[in-house]
């Protein structure tokens, strides 16, 4: 290395032993902050770990570390970096920048679904190879079958339904004077997390006609008796439905944004034109908006059943997946968390991984056509 | 005014009608389960038990004008007449209507003690409102609370403010750290030139849909070997980990698509790639920063899975979605806790979607789909 070290540095004449001496000093120093970088934040997490301050303080330390310290790693990572030659500089730098991310990608979601796989591959305590029996139990169980039937349940009601509604609640704001209010409103619980939403609506179904409105609803009209109605034996499989309507209501307003957007990019003249020739309203709906969103309405659905298909949330916690409305997920957290049958819970998130592929690959082809990675 | 006018004006206020009606019935039947829940969480125990909470509306009820004991020689078993009103044990226990329609006559209690009651419609509502509900639930060691008999009963508080202190420090660092390593990374890939660049981001767009439970069995043994479990650090680094490829995905389109000369007029003037990053492209990102921060938040302050799997080991640092899920399954009939316990759950996305919907409106226009 023998290129001035720094970008600043103007070409001095020195003496050989000053230079040996500013080298020397350099790469101690190049050593010495990352090293003291670490020990720094290694000292904040163990303070963090076993901390018994208050809540407040370990708050406060917590956010300050954990933000800090990225942004102190990027710096110091950088630091060092630009220290060296322009050749290496520019050789390196890339890596600083993307590294992390890569680092992270590959320990989080690449190498696990090896791993995952290579477990799956193992019987319940990851000691004996069992090739791929664990995949002949996952298609062969009946509770398994019950989940595969609630998902695909999941997927065409979820898809159906926020594509009918959110398509309805955009087309009709899209007329209507209140748009902004209502579309705010059907909006707002995208907000909401699954266990809150559960909370909700285990209040709305509830048995007792003086706390579950639907079944005081439901007892007014029909005079029958009230219903559980995500648990009776007798309207099972379609306690599942009550399930995915919490889903569609969380989410509806994903849609209707997206068809809204979509249906506001339709050219005026066209519908114009439509209406001209004698068209009447369904007849331009069905005929002219429909194909020009049809891009918009697949990526609603995929995304829809991309989300359904990992759905736990919302049946752990309403019905803790009893009542015949368990899901694939919530198979997998049984099996792997509660029985303790890592081979057999590992198959099981195999299954979901190559349930998703074929996005996967949609969404690598679309990468393929665009510009910047020609 | 043509009459042809007039029909057209006649049809167009009919399809105006239509549309605001229609939409009016979604708006109510999307917002009503919020406000139910909202009025609920500030009712009584006693009152959320015995009424609807739509009963603060105005609403005929029955109220009790004359109560006294059945007479001694009623024929219990059979068909009685109790000021006129005729009807069974049953009958009476569902209330019988005297023949002039003014009263109704209910039997209240068994059949050998009970009492009968003169009914009367009048309207009414219920508006008792109570904080004692946020307090419990809210509170960290024990509470009192003021029963209807006026004692005074001490429980256990839940400690909702502990774990909504967890909630924050799991949400800020899990938002912000994914976003500094995305935003460096779209950099990287957008205007620098490194070997791998190609396949590196094909590795970020297939990991776009990778289902999270694929990630759990390993990382939960590595957290094992590092001692991560149960820890903050643990799950900033799996939401992290969850959020990166979609935040790095996002900006990078958004990074690559600022114009060239901007940037290459900066390295005229001598500006390295980390003052260009710093100085230049971060400032001009803003826009797309701030709609993927809002969508972390969101799914890390609302996310359940992740936490119940990386933090469930741990018994003080459990967050908001967790302590609400654990009150579903041991305590899923105190539904004056449940509600205010959801409502201080969903407070903070509630401010910061409605302060922020603008930015968040865009993120999901620019696809933000999450793995």
């Amino acid at each position: 290395m023998t290129a001035p070290l720094d970008m600043s540095d103007h070409a001095k004449p020195a003496s050989p032993l000053a230079h040996i001496i500013t080298f020397i000093a350099r790469i101690l120093l190049s050593v010495f902050v990352p090293v003291v970088t670490f020990i720094v934040l290694y000292a904040g997490f163990t303070f963090l770990r076993g901390a018994n301050a208050a809540k407040g303080i370990v708050a406060l330390v917590a956010i300050l570390w954990g933000v800090g310290g990225v942004a102190l790693l990027y710096l110091v990572s950088n630091w060092f970096v630009e220290r060296l030659g322009d050749r290496w500089r520019s050789r390196f730098q890339p890596f600083v920048f993307v590294g992390p991310a890569i680092a992270i990608l590959i320990w989080y979601l690449a190498l696990p679904t090896v791993r995952t796989f290579w477990v799956s591959l193992y019987d319940a305590n990851d000691q004996i190879f069992v090739g791929l029996k664990n995949y002949l139990a996952v298609f062969t169980d009946r509770n398994m079958f019950t989940a595969f039937r609630n998902n695909l349940m999941w997927i065409v009601f979820g898809a159906t339904l926020s594509v009918v509604l959110g398509l309805l609640i955009a087309v009709l704001a899209d007329r209507s004077r209140f748009e902004r209010v209502a579309k705010s409103l059907i909006f707002l619980p995208m907000a909401i997390s699954m266990v809150g939403g559960a909370v909700i609506w285990n209040m709305i179904y509830n048995v007792n006609p003086d706390i579950g409105m639907l079944n005081a609803i439901f007892t007014k009209l029909t005079g029958q008796q009230p219903i559980a109605w995500t648990a009776a034996g007798q309207i099972q499989p379609w306690n599942n439905l009550f399930l995915i309507f919490i889903m569609i209501w969380l989410q509806a307003g994903y849609a209707m944004t997206l068809f809204s957007a979509a249906i506001k990019g339709i050219p005026g003249e066209l519908l114009e034109a439509a209406r001209v020739d004698g068209a009447n309203e369904i007849q331009v709906f069905f005929r002219i908006m429909i194909p020009y969103i049809a891009g918009t309405i697949i990526t609603v659905a995929t995304t829809v059943v991309i989300f359904t298909l990992k759905i736990f949330d919302v049946v752990w916690v309403m019905t803790g997946a009893q009542f015949s409305t368990q899901v694939i997920a919530t198979q997998f957290y049984r099996e792997y968390f509660t029985a303790q049958n890592s081979g057999y819970g590992s198959a099981i998130a195999i299954v979901l991984l190559i349930a998703v592929i074929p996005v996967m690959i949609y969404n690598l082809r679309q990468l393929r056509q665009q510009e910047a990675f020609r | 005014m043509t009459a042809k006018t007039i029909s057209a004006k006649r049809r167009q206020l009919g399809s105006d009608v239509l549309v605001n009606g229609l939409l009016l019935l979604l708006v109510l039947a999307w917002t009503i389960p919020t406000v139910g829940l909202l009025v609920s969480s500030f009712r009584s125990r006693f009152d959320i038990q015995t009424s609807g909470w739509w009963t603060i509306f105005p609403h005929k009820e029955w109220v009790k004008v004359e109560e006294f004991a059945p007479a001694a020689d009623l024929n219990r078993d059979g068909v009685m007449n109790i000021r006129g009103a005729q009807g069974t044990f049953e009958q009476f226990r569902n209330g019988v209507m005297t023949p002039d329609g003014k009263y109704r006559v209910t039997w209240v209690g068994n059949k050998r003690l009970g009492t009968i009651q003169l009914q009367q419609q009048h309207w009414a509502t219920s508006l008792n409102f109570t904080l004692d509900n946020y307090s419990q639930v809210l509170g960290g060691k024990t509470f009192q609370i003021r029963q209807p008999d006026g004692t005074i009963q001490t429980v256990p508080g839940d400690d909702f403010s502990g774990a909504f202190l967890n909630s924050l420090i799991v949400t800020i660092p899990a938002t912000v750290i994914p976003i500094l390593i995305a935003a460096f990374a779209a950099y990287g890939f957008a205007w620098m030139r490194f070997a791998g660049r190609r396949l590196a981001f094909v590795l970020v767009v297939a990991l776009l849909v990778v289902p999270l439970q694929i990630a759990f069995v390993p990382i939960l043994k590595d957290y094992k070997t590092l001692d991560l479990n149960g820890t903050f650090l643990g799950i900033w680094l799996a939401h992290t980990g969850f959020g990166l490829p979609l935040a790095t995905y996002l900006l990078f389109n958004y990074i690559s698509s600022l114009p060239r000369d901007i940037l290459e007029s900066a390295f005229i003037d001598g500006a390295s790639h980390f003052t260009i990053f710093q100085h230049l492209i971060f400032p001009l990102s803003i826009p797309a920063l701030a709609s993927f921060a809002i969508f972390q938040f969101l799914w890390v302050w609302n996310d359940y899975l992740v936490a119940l799997i990386f933090l469930g080991s741990s018994s003080n640092n459990k967050v908001l979605t967790m302590r609400l899920a654990e009150m579903v399954g041991s305590r899923g009939n105190d539904w004056h806790l449940l509600t205010s316990g959801a409502f201080v759950s969903m407070l903070l996305p509630l401010i910061v979607f409605f302060s922020l919907q603008r930015f968040f409106v865009r993120g999901l226009l620019a696809g933000s789909v999450k793995g």
